[in-house]
């Protein structure tokens, strides 16, 4: 029997948590919820509970009032009180269900701030519209970075000796690794959004509101004559590449998120050639590495069946690198829907026929543990919430995505890169390898392994 | 590409006026898409000869993501490109919503591309700018030329007045202006001169009155444009008249509304009083 009206424990959250996340990813940006109260307290907690890091939003606390005469004179307000208390260089505004069923246009409130005299020289604020009832927290997150891209960049005419990297969602430590990658390479780049050094800033004793990380304004300015842009993710990060194409004729080629072996290999050849550099040694010393692994260990992961859920621009180059590992994909579930997403996991998995996957409405976590009951699984993958299905079914458990709310390591080290995908090989190793010791019979433990 | 909205009173003539003036570029030879922005779906019933069986919102709600431009768009009279954004039914849900939802699905489905090589977009929005979801098509990027239908009774130059609030509060943010009032006669006193009047108030023209004549509903009721019904008919040359002077319109202002004092003065010297 097939479910058709209901969702149960969705394998997805709101779009304004990724508008959020990506204004965080611009130096000296204070991210803004225009609607009640309570939208602007679950993404800033959720967000702090994920990165163990303070983080800071603002709000235009809508009432029954502003419900019936627009928000406008709310985020007016709003916006003068921040620059004038809290001074950021940057206000990243961004939409709610509710702001958006009452029809408020931020483009034309914001312009009425700027003709007010409310944004002072130098100072910014910008939009993006994120309805929770459409998509997910990628679409609120690939919405505000198009918003950066378009609002932002200007063409000079002059271009220059730079290459844009647009960040799908991806953590910190994944940035930080895509901007040493390029430094190894001896590319420019302009990355963003850039959350390195703001939700992974160190303990100094003093708190910074606006840690040193993020892309600065001027960076994004210059995106507009950038060579060309790597779009790091279908989903999450080309809407922004299209939109500076558009704007300013800056050709991008999107790219799968640099997860494994295969996706950074297309990575690090795309830069080379956009860039017109040889591929470092060193950096083919870190791939080196990782195939060496991959092959002495080969024996552990053949034919090992993984359940996995998550976010669309993950799973397509997760999915790839576990079958990269003879390791066997069986179920995957997404709550991001898209045509786009459906299409290139059809492709990644015409290599895996046997595999199931969803993604949209009613691909939920519900479906998941459903489908891991009729086809057991030795390994799950994916956020905190696959806590409980892998205590039920007692599964080896790695997580990854997004929130992770019980685990630290996420922020500081990286998924992306060969380096970054070393680490995910010895995070699913240990996993199956303590559950072998756990569990296996006494003459079968293995002292070496 | 010239992008036009449609507003006025509620039974004024919107949706009539616009069909009928879009039949008229049509026949200049003019290539128009025609959006239906009304929860009652009867935008473009004149120029397909009966009511859209599928509107944008109804595919969505029962397609999901999946819509394809050729499920929501129909052509009609002389190749112009029609739909129905649809919305809830009356006394539910929320019909502001669904303008906004239907406007973004057709441009993000490439209603308005290059490839369709259109001269005009005529969005076609139901009665007063009662709710942000009205406004939709005059946001920035939207419909930049505004006309409003009204006639001499004082709740349609009410109600063209309020809209002219609502023109003005977006005309600051963006490209939209006020392209001029169409007087859709209902036979009362004065009525050319009053609105000539209210126009010249506003700071806009009026750029065509269109005399009442009841072959309008008989082609109505035959689902026929005037021009389309009996392309001979006095009425059919009036509503070419309207297409011309759009076409040839070089006149767009941002609005100044009166204040009610001043409607209700304007009434008493042109209308009610005489």
């Amino acid at each position: 029997m097939a479910r058709e009206g209901l969702t149960i424990n969705p394998a997805k959250t709101c779009q304004p948590i990724g508008a959020m996340y990506a204004a965080l990813g611009i130096h000296g940006c204070l991210p803004h919820s225009h609607g009640s109260q309570g939208c602007c307290s679950y993404h800033r907690s959720t967000l702090t509970r994920h990165y163990k890091e303070p983080v800071m939003a603002a709000t235009s606390s809508f009432t029954e009032g502003a419900s019936v005469f627009g928000g406008q004179a709310n985020l007016l307000q709003a916006i003068e009180t921040i620059f004038t208390v809290y001074d950021p260089d940057i206000i990243a505004v961004h939409s709610t269900c509710l702001s958006e069923t009452i029809g408020d246009d931020l483009q034309q409130i914001t312009k009425k701030a700027k003709d007010d005299g409310k944004i002072p020289e130098g100072k910014y604020v910008i939009y993006a519209s994120t309805p929770s009832f459409v998509g997910s927290h990628i679409t609120g997150y690939a919405n505000m970075v198009t918003g950066m891209a378009e609002q932002f960049s200007v063409s000079t005419g002059e271009k220059k000796e730079q290459i844009n990297i647009i960040a799908g969602w991806m953590e910190p430590s994944d940035m930080r690794e895509i901007k040493r990658l390029s430094k190894e390479m001896g590319v420019k780049i302009v990355l963003f959004p850039d959350t390195s050094d703001v939700l992974d800033a160190p303990q100094t004793g003093k708190h910074e509101l606006y840690p040193k990380g993020g892309v600065t304004v001027s960076e994004l300015q210059s995106s507009g004559d950038s060579i060309c842009s790597l779009a790091l993710g279908c989903i999450s990060a080309e809407p922004a590449a299209i939109a500076l194409e558009k704007k300013h004729k800056v050709p991008f080629e999107t790219l799968d998120m640099p997860i494994g072996l295969s996706a950074t290999d297309r990575f690090v050849m795309s830069l080379s050639k956009a860039a017109g550099v040889a591929v470092p040694a060193e950096i083919t010393a870190e791939r080196g590495r990782l195939v060496d692994v991959m092959a002495d260990m080969e024996q552990y992961f053949h034919g090992k069946k993984v359940a996995l859920f998550g976010d669309p621009d993950h799973l397509i180059p997760l999915t790839e690198f576990l079958l990269d590992l003879n390791m066997k994909p069986v179920h995957i579930v997404s709550g991001t829907p898209g045509q786009r997403f459906d299409k290139r996991m059809q492709e990644i998995l015409e290599r895996a026929p046997y595999a199931n996957f969803k993604n949209g409405l009613n691909a939920d976590m519900f479906l998941l543990h459903q489908w891991i009951k009729n086809e057991p699984v030795d390994l799950l993958i994916g956020n905190t919430y696959g806590k409980y299905i892998a205590r039920d079914e007692d599964i080896p458990f790695i997580r990854f995505g997004f929130p992770i709310l019980d685990r630290i390591g996420h922020s500081y080290f990286p998924n992306v890169g060969y380096s970054g995908s070393l680490r995910l090989v010895e995070k699913i190793l240990s996993a199956l390898m303590d559950r072998q010791d756990r569990t296996c019979l006494e003459e079968k433990f293995e002292l070496v392994m | 590409m010239r992008k036009v909205a449609i507003y006025g009173k509620g039974g004024i003539g919107k949706s009539t006026t616009t069909q009928n003036t879009v039949a008229g570029l049509a026949e200049m030879g003019k290539k128009v898409m025609v959006i239906g922005c009304d929860p009652k779906a009867d935008s473009t019933r004149l120029l397909l000869g009966g009511l859209q069986q599928k509107t944008v919102l109804d595919t969505l709600r029962e397609e999901g993501e999946e819509v394809e431009l050729e499920d929501i768009i129909k052509q009609g009279y002389k190749l112009t490109r029609c739909t129905e954004s649809g919305g809830p039914e009356p006394g539910v849900g929320c019909a502001g919503r669904g303008i906004i939802t239907s406007v973004n699905l057709l441009e993000q489905l490439g209603a308005f591309d290059d490839e369709w090589d259109l001269d005009y977009v005529f969005y076609d929005v139901l009665g007063d700018v009662v709710c942000g979801g009205f406004a939709m098509p005059i946001r920035d990027g939207k419909a930049e030329e505004i006309y409003i239908v009204c006639s001499g009774e004082m709740m349609a130059m009410y109600a063209a007045n309020n809209i002219c609030k609502g023109i003005l509060k977006y005309a600051d943010a963006g490209g939209v202006r006020l392209g001029g009032l169409i007087c859709n006669s209902r036979k009362v006193d004065n009525e050319r001169e009053m609105i000539e009047e209210l126009a010249r108030r506003i700071g806009t023209q009026m750029i065509h009155f269109v005399p009442r004549d009841n072959f309008v509903q008989r082609a109505e009721i035959n689902r026929k444009t005037v021009i389309d019904y009996d392309p001979t008919h006095p009425q059919a040359d009036e509503y070419r008249a309207l297409a011309n002077k759009i076409n040839e319109n070089k006149m767009f202002v941002i609005p100044k509304p009166l204040e009610i004092e001043e409607l209700e003065q304007l009434l008493i010297e042109f209308g009610i009083a005489n």
